[in-house]
């Protein structure tokens, strides 16, 4: 993940305190490289629930597609808790293809982890944030 | 009519791994049932068992989400690009 991405995946998750935030990644389905991070509203407004914005879930789809990516996962963030999926995110995660990122703003500094969701099966996967 | 549907890549496992496929209908109702007809494995992912819009897709005319039109009843006009995607929500 390049490291402007990582920044403006977490600028957007404080940016949307006190409630969550969330947004769409695109990136390359085949190695998980991330290209880029579409930010989007939070429609639920809530500090424990998020729905992204399907209009421009549509949009960043399509704009994914025109530069030769896909939308390959999603991020939002935890206010409260730990960057781990909660019972809902797992029920919800609509595609084991993806990667689910959490940001946890719990404490000072947040935490960024991404995981693959098969069914109820979590398995976190490493971030490598690449230099500058 | 023929209408181009565009498949999000969860449901392209059903369709040959095509990215959009073509279906019959002159309703977003009738196209969703013909997509399903073509590809059963997509049974249950788009509609639920009563027929009505499954509630963890979103599906649009061109640019618009049919929720926000007359859902499944949204007609079809010649040469418009249906799109579904996952419903991208959580807690």
């Amino acid at each position: 993940m390049p490291a402007n991405v990582y920044a403006e995946i977490v600028g957007h998750c404080l940016g949307g305190l006190p409630d969550e935030a969330c947004g769409l990644i695109g990136g390359d389905p085949a190695t998980g490289d991330v290209v880029r991070c579409y930010p989007t509203r939070n429609l639920a407004a809530s500090a424990k629930l998020y729905t992204v914005d399907p209009r421009e879930h549509l949009r960043a789809d399509r704009d994914a597609e025109s530069r030769g990516f896909e939308i390959i996962g999603v991020f939002h963030s935890h206010t409260h808790t730990d960057a781990y999926p909660s019972p809902t995110d797992i029920a919800q995660a609509p595609d084991p293809g993806w990667h689910y990122v959490l940001v946890s703003l719990r404490d000072t500094h947040p935490t960024l982890r991404s995981y693959r969701i098969h069914g109820e099966v979590v398995e976190e996967e490493p971030v490598v944030v690449e230099p500058r | 009519m023929a209408v181009e549907v565009r498949l999000p890549t969860v449901l392209r496992q059903h369709a040959g791994g095509r990215s959009a496929v073509i279906a019959e209908g002159s309703t977003i109702g009738e196209v969703l049932a013909d997509l399903v007809r073509s590809y059963p494995g997509m049974k249950g992912q788009v509609l639920t068992e009563d027929g009505s819009l499954h509630r963890f897709v979103n599906v649009y005319v061109d640019d618009d989400d049919v929720r926000y039109l007359d859902q499944l009843d949204t007609k079809v006009a010649d040469g418009v690009t249906v799109s579904i995607l996952p419903a991208v929500a959580g807690g």
